[in-house]
């Protein structure tokens, strides 16, 4: 096949991959920048990682971020999962197509609408800005992205394996537990960590619910860009960059692992009688 | 029942002692889903012991009356009763009665052992007594070997039995198990259906099976409920159902069949005389059905019970139509032949093929003459 990679082919795919990665390789090599200004290379340094490391605001930042993103994603997963389980457990009554709608609506809601019509009930209910509301309103939209991926794998679940359990002395409840959650954990599993991500990630959201105090760490990036884009900032999103690309190649590798384990076990079992 | 006048020999037929108290009983059992009646009026009786068919076209309501007996769903009206106790709103978890599902049901993420295992923890069972069982049924099944393995990890006939072992290792009063073959080969599944009657022989256990398969239903049943539209149209051992069915419906849907129509044209003491002009001749058949002169009835004829000749029978009064070979289909320990008789209707009859050469085989567009004896045809009213 080798002989299809003409000068096209490898300029297309160079092209390609310059098109979507060139920024963030800038944004890594200025990142081990000698020089205070952003756009001249003065020699290699890692200072800016120790200087970072210093940085208490950076700091305070990046910790609210994460607490943010860790309750607000396992709250969303608990009930972004019961509602998902119920919205197939409950097969018909009425309104079930409108209730299965409005979980989806909030994936297409523009941000800023999220945002600020949260900003207006927590005003309205008086709720001081900070910690709090900014979990709440990450749960708020993470919630559905866990709901529709439970939902998607509740779905292809064979209900009798509920029934089987049922019928061997298993109550409902306990059934839940023992049978369906360890089958539909990955799903689970899965959920949990793109509202994580999606938590990490929010700027729009966060902007309008959050108050003194809890800054995170996309706003305090993005404040800090306003007065001029510094090594530092380089440097702390090197290390974002770094964590999430080593999140995705763990998860390609388990899986990838899991796979075969699979195959192998499908073929032994071909092999027997 | 229909059978009970006829000699039919059985070694064990509590169907038939009056003193013996049946096992479960189904009164007046009916199930709605909304306008549908899935189930209509059922009353049965079945006995301890038994290898019990629900037996039917899919959509008859046999697997809405398995479900009944499992729990998963409440009867609309009537009682069902487990040893004389009535199991209205008991739950399935809390019933004597297990069941092995069409799909197997089995639980991916455990191992064939803890499967096994898991209804006798819901029961709090003794660790070193649920080791034991657990041990005991893998035996039973032929899968001890197989213990740590996934579901994943077996062959399509290695987890139906993981689903049987699972379903009897908490020695239910009854089993109940919905199309437990459906998913095997048709080799395998020969094999299968003689390793379940002897686990249920060797256990005693009451088994309930769902099918719309009538070779298996034949094969392993005691007894056959044949159902049609949420109702049973007869109950009887697989000979009677065969030999005896009560209806065209039955008539038709156990084996092949040939239906000629008729009408009654004499009354005698044990046989009737029916005129039938698809047939072309007069029918001596004996006395079934509660039939007056001039009634329409219908002989129902099963393909092996013809014989098929190229010479006329010498004695007119035999039973006989005439026709022509239309089709012949040889199948090596028996030929298939398709008659089309002198009034239009096909007919088939089958032959066992006894020698190897035959002096003049019959062949392609040759006369021929079916000939029967008055018993071997059916006199059906509906």
């Amino acid at each position: 096949m080798n002989k299809g990679l003409s000068w096209f082919t490898w300029s297309a795919l160079i092209f390609g991959f310059s098109f979507l990665y060139l920024p963030i390789i800038l944004l890594v090599l200025f990142s081990f920048n000698e020089s205070k200004l952003v756009t001249v290379w003065g020699g290699f340094s890692t200072k800016w990682y120790a200087e970072l490391f210093n940085n208490q605001g950076l700091l305070n930042a990046a910790w609210v971020t994460l607490k943010v993103a860790f309750v607000s994603s396992s709250v969303a997963t608990l009930l972004g999962t019961i509602s998902g389980v119920m919205l197939t457990r409950f097969s018909s009554f009425r309104g079930r197509t409108l209730f299965t709608g409005m979980i989806y609506a909030p994936l297409v809601m523009p941000e800023v609408i999220t945002g600020l019509s949260l900003l207006l009930m927590f005003v309205a209910v008086s709720l001081d800005r900070g910690f709090l509301t900014v979990t709440i309103a990450h749960i708020t939209f993470s919630m559905c992205y866990v709901a529709v991926v439970v939902q998607s794998r509740m779905a292809t679940f064979d209900h009798s394996i509920e029934e089987a359990a049922m019928d061997l002395g298993c109550t409902p409840g306990k059934t839940f537990f023992a049978v369906t959650l360890p089958i539909i954990l990955p799903a689970v599993v899965s959920g949990w960590l793109l509202s994580f991500t999606l938590s990490l990630d929010d700027l729009v959201i966060a902007s309008f619910t959050t108050g003194p105090g809890a800054t995170t760490l996309p706003m305090k990036i993005y404040s800090q860009v306003r007065l001029g884009v510094t090594p530092e900032i380089n440097a702390v999103s090197t290390i974002l960059v770094g964590l999430v690309a080593t999140g995705v190649l763990i998860a390609t590798i388990i899986s990838r692992r899991n796979d075969a384990a699979r195959l192998r076990d499908e073929r032994l079992a071909a092999v027997d009688p | 029942m229909a059978g009970s006048g006829h000699e039919v020999r059985k070694k064990w037929d509590p169907w038939n002692d009056p003193q013996e108290k049946p096992h479960v009983q189904l009164l007046s059992v009916s199930k709605r889903f909304g306008d549908f009646t899935a189930v209509d009026n059922i009353a049965l009786d079945i006995y301890k012991g038994e290898f019990f068919s629900l037996l039917g076209p899919s959509g008859c309501g046999k697997t809405t009356l398995l479900r009944m007996l499992a729990g998963f769903e409440q009867p609309s009206q009537g009682q069902i009763l487990l040893e004389g106790s009535d199991m209205a709103g008991v739950p399935p978890y809390r019933r004597p009665v297990n069941m092995m599902f069409q799909s197997y049901a089995l639980f991916p993420h455990m191992s064939v052992e803890s499967n096994i295992a898991f209804g006798l923890k819901q029961d709090k069972a003794p660790k070193g007594e649920i080791a034991q069982r657990v041990e005991e049924v893998l035996d039973l099944v032929q899968l001890s070997s197989f213990a740590k393995r996934k579901p994943h990890q077996l062959s399509g006939g290695q987890r139906q039995r993981v689903a049987l072992a699972r379903a009897l290792v908490k020695k239910p009063k009854m089993l109940l198990l919905d199309e437990p073959l459906g998913a095997l080969d048709k080799k395998l599944r020969e094999q299968t259906q003689f390793e379940l009657m002897n686990i249920q022989e060797q256990l005693g256990i009451t088994f309930v099976i769902v099918t719309h398969d009538q070779e298996e239903a034949m094969t392993v049943s005691t007894r056959i409920a044949v159902m049609d539209h949420g109702r049973i149209v007869q109950v009887a051992t697989p000979t009677e159902i065969y030999e005896y069915p009560n209806s065209r419906y039955v008539a038709g849907f156990i084996g092949d069949v040939n239906i000629i129509e008729g009408r009654v044209s004499e009354v005698g003491e044990s046989h009737l005389n029916i005129v039938s002009e698809q047939s072309g001749c007069g029918i001596r058949a004996r006395h079934a059905v509660d039939a007056p002169v001039g009634a329409t009835v219908w002989i129902a004829l099963r393909p092996e019970k013809l014989v098929i000749s190229v010479d006329a029978p010498a004695d007119t009064t035999t039973n006989c139509m005439a026709g022509e070979v239309w089709d012949i289909g040889y199948l090596g320990n028996l030929s298939i032949y398709h008659i089309k008789l002198d009034s239009g209707i096909m007919v088939t009859t089958a032959q066992t093929n006894r020698t190897r050469d035959v002096e003049r085989p019959i062949t392609w567009e040759d006369r021929v003459y079916l000939t029967w004896t008055p018993d071997a045809g059916i006199v059906l009213g509906q």
